[in-house]
């Protein structure tokens, strides 16, 4: 093995690959919500559309939607070496254990969590991602020129209110990811400073909350509209 | 006090083992927990039964000998050792179940005796400073800042007891390490072979099979000396760094 492949595959390594993906996909998950929130823009769906056709032809974004797919890729194989090491670390499990005197809920079921964010992540690629780009969706006409309507596929998805209250679930398991992984990944990089430390804390506890809640907040909003 | 006592026993590493119950009574509160067990062994013994095996040596909370699992919690309810734990930090009539550490890098060796020699092989691996023989330095001679002095104090008064494994949701070593490599790391004593004990400690830590760090903060919760998380921040930092400078291709 070379030095790198040695390093990346210590304890340390494949920790620092969870954390620098994770970040990755905080930053994402941003890009994601302003777009996104054009959904609410209550515009018909105009603004979206030309959004979603311009993030679909963009060289650039390509190459970095590319990039964001195999960053969940590896964070997830990555969750699953981890796991499976972490699990082995202890054959015999205690009789009696106490947990919540030492550490919070989302710090020791990451995996829980990641695992329901994975799944919802696969249905929400294959209602509107697959649909969009592999399927044969309406076109609309905005200025005159022509847009696949990707508007009038999440707006016929989130009607459902199985799929929306699903989609909400799923933000709140989100939520608690991101409640213990954005401060953690700092410490994982080494980035633990007494003056920055606590700010990243709280920062980490304000973006758990209000990104999944605006994620959450469309679903909600469209499905009481379609009421 | 009168307590009922859930024991692990197990005769070997080879042994399957399994809780006994014992019930024993007149604990004066102001006992230590140790001293709460060497009255159940005392009974035991005058019964011709074998004693419960576990381990301690100072019994002043310094050396770091003394472990156990109880309710739940190294070291117990308080954050501190075993033997610095007292009876009045239970009630009377209370059930108290006491396991040895569990993890792979551990091995029992007998009832609640665990092999720590992990630890030693981490230490072994690169955990010293390698001084030439020679008259001995004027005290105060090396320059060190306070608070840099404090930091590594801090982190040298890691007694090596496992309570960090034993914590883990991942039976992980990280923040025994990461005490001692910062306590070495921060001074300049330790700067020559600063790069290469990270890679060596850390080598060692994944050989013997300790888990990885989820950043719980478990461990500090439990540390009866209150080891910091930010030594584990230092140790990925003196890690990283050193995989990329070290000539170890
Ligand atoms: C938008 C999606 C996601 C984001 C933003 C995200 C973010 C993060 C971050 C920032 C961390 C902390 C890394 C660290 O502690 O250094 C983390 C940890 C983790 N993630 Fe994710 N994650 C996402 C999806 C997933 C998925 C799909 C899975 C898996 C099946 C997953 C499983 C895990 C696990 C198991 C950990 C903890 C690893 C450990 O500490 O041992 N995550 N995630
Ligand atoms: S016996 Fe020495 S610390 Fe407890």
């Amino acid at each position: 093995m070379s030095w790198v492949t040695k390093t990346l595959d210590s304890t340390l390594g494949r920790k620092l690959l969870m954390a620098l993906t994770g970040l990755f996909l905080i930053l994402f998950l941003v890009v994601h919500l302003a777009g996104n929130l054009q959904l609410l823009a209550g515009d018909g769906g105009d603004a979206f559309n030309v959004y979603a056709e311009g993030m679909a032809v963009n060289p650039l974004i390509r190459a970095v939607s590319i990039l964001n797919f195999s960053f969940i890729a590896l964070h997830v194989i990555y969750a699953i070496l981890l796991s499976r090491h972490n699990k082995k670390a202890r054959p015999v499990a205690y009789a009696v254990t106490n947990p919540s005197a030492n550490s919070t809920w989302a710090s020791r079921n990451m995996g829980i969590l990641g695992t329901v964010i994975f799944i919802f992540i696969l249905v929400h690629l294959r209602g509107f991602w697959y649909r969009l780009k592999f399927g044969t969706p309406e076109k609309v006409m905005i200025d005159g020129v022509e847009y696949k309507n990707a508007y009038i596929i999440v707006e016929e998805a989130f009607k459902n209110p199985i799929y929306s209250g699903f989609y909400v679930l799923s933000m709140i398991f989100l939520a608690f990811h991101l409640y213990h992984g954005f401060a953690s990944a700092f410490q994982t990089v080494g980035l633990r400073h007494k003056k920055y430390t606590p700010l990243i804390q709280k920062v980490g506890i304000g973006f758990a909350i209000l990104v999944p809640a605006l994620f959450a907040l469309i679903p909600i909003v469209m499905y009481i509209q379609s009421l | 006090m009168n307590l009922t006592l859930k024991i692990w026993r197990q005769q070997n590493h080879a042994d399957k083992g399994g809780f006994r119950t014992y019930s024993i009574t007149g604990i004066s509160e102001d006992m230590s927990f140790l001293e709460m067990l060497d009255v159940l062994n005392e009974e035991l013994t005058e019964k011709g039964e074998d004693p419960v095996h576990f381990d301690h040596d100072c019994r002043e909370g310094i050396c770091g000998t003394c472990s156990l699992f109880i309710n739940g919690r190294p070291h117990g309810p308080k954050q501190t050792t075993t033997c610095q734990l007292h009876m009045r930090s239970f009630s009377d009539g209370d059930t108290i179940t006491i396991e040895p550490w569990r993890a792979k890098s551990f091995p029992v060796l007998k009832d609640l005796m665990v092999d720590r020699g992990a630890f030693d092989r981490i230490i072994q691996a690169g955990g010293y400073v390698s001084v030439n023989t020679g008259g001995v330095p004027d005290a105060n001679e090396i320059p060190i800042p306070k608070v840099i002095a404090d930091e590594a104090f801090d982190a040298a008064t890691c007694i090596a007891c496992g309570a960090c494994v034993a914590a883990c949701k991942n039976a992980s070593a990280m923040l025994f390490v990461s005490a001692k490599i910062s306590q070495l790391a921060l001074l300049p004593q330790g700067q020559v072979e600063r790069r290469e004990r990270a890679e060596k400690m850390i080598a060692q830590m994944d050989a013997e099979g300790f888990g990885a760090c989820s950043n719980t903060g478990a461990c500090s919760a439990e540390c009866p000396k209150g080891i910091k998380q930010s030594n584990i921040a230092r140790m990925n930092r003196e890690y990283y760094a050193a995989s990329v400078v070290t000539e170890n291709v």
